[in-house]
């Protein structure tokens, strides 16, 4: 690994149907690098069919103090969920 | 020599190559340049060993009485051992264990595609298996000669240097014996000598793209077929096999 290595964000889809998700990070080169290395590091005992790998600079984040802006005017609008259904029989993410 | 002598042999000969090379690449295991490289060069090292298990314990089967896989790889000494040379040198600092990877993977893959063929099925089956571990270490064995061999003057110099030494240990791996030549009239055993040219092309255009030249060391050496090693086999074996040596019949 070269001084020039950077963070990448690995996501991983545990079977076909979901969604990717995050499971950690590593450092490589290059894409092509980190896209081996998060084979190697994070589906070791079969966790996944598809990978993503992301240079984590290219992720803009929300910030700690965006929370009150962003998520508190939500809380008093209940009728955006979902909650009240009974999920159908057989039916595991929704 | 029977017909089930002569598979015994062949499928001990596969299982030490796996089980020694396995065993070198272990030794990378907490010493490898960064964490990441660390596990990964893990994962080739147990891919390896579990090659080595599929061999052996075939081989007890085709041996009988109380044989088992360990038998053959803790109660066996230097001279019964018929890995490869190329296998068992030691695994010197990063380049040279890459470019042994990868001289030898790119064989290994062309071998295994082939053994898939086998008219022995539990052959065919391991085949199989290591066909596809072994695409993925061709994979990253290209990247890294790709990494070193065009990174700084220091990383190319010692790839260079690592090929160099190595080379003349290649031929080996493409002689047949009198085991081999009858397993392979039988469809059992892969012909080594129809894979050469491939591997050649495969290797040197990738040496090639290193910005490496192609080593004429104009000697080579073999022996590991008749249990003629090197010294440091020895040494790899005192190291794998020490807890059955001073505790003979351990379990875990």
């Amino acid at each position: 690994m070269s001084d020039q290595s950077k963070l990448y964000e690995v996501f991983v889809r545990s079977r076909r149907g979901l969604d990717h998700k995050h499971v950690g990070s590593l450092h490589a080169d290059d894409p092509e690098q980190a896209l081996e290395y998060a084979r190697d590091v994070y589906t070791r005992r079969g966790e996944g069919v598809s990978l993503w790998v992301v240079a984590a600079g290219d992720i803009t984040a929300s910030q700690e103090s965006d929370c009150d802006s962003f998520y508190d005017p939500l809380d008093d609008k209940p009728y955006r969920h979902a909650a009240m259904y009974d999920l159908p029989e057989g039916i595991d993410s929704l | 020599m029977t017909a089930n002598d002569s598979l015994l042999t062949y499928c001990l000969r596969l299982g030490d190559d796996a089980l020694i090379l396995g065993h070198r690449l272990s030794e990378w295991t907490s010493r490898a340049p960064f964490l990441e490289e660390d596990i990964a060069l893990t994962n080739v090292a147990l891919d390896f060993i579990g090659r080595a298990r599929l061999f052996y314990q075939y081989a007890a089967e085709l041996q009988g009485g109380d044989a088992t896989e360990d038998t053959f790889a803790y109660t066996r000494d230097v001279r019964d051992f018929t890995n490869l040379l190329i296998c068992e040198l030691p695994r010197g600092d990063f380049a040279f264990t890459i470019a042994r990877q990868f001289l030898y993977d790119s064989y290994v893959l062309l071998f295994m595609e082939q053994l898939k063929a086998s008219k022995d099925t539990r052959l065919a089956a391991i085949g199989a298996k290591a066909e596809k571990e072994s695409t993925y270490h061709v994979r990253r064995g290209r990247e890294w000669m790709l990494r070193l061999g065009g990174g700084t003057e220091e990383s190319h110099a010692k790839l260079q240097r690592a090929v160099d030494d190595l080379w003349g240990y290649t031929d080996e791996i493409f002689e047949v014996d009198t085991v081999t030549a009858g397993l392979i009239a039988d469809g059992v055993a892969v012909d080594p000598t129809l894979l050469r040219e491939e591997w050649l092309a495969t290797v040197s255009r990738v040496m090639a793209e290193a910005d490496l030249s192609q080593p004429s060391p104009g000697w080579s050496v073999e022996g590991g077929r008749r249990g003629i090693h090197t010294d440091d086999l020895g040494f790899l074996l005192a190291e794998l096999q020490f807890m059955q040596r001073a505790y003979p019949g351990l379990q875990w």
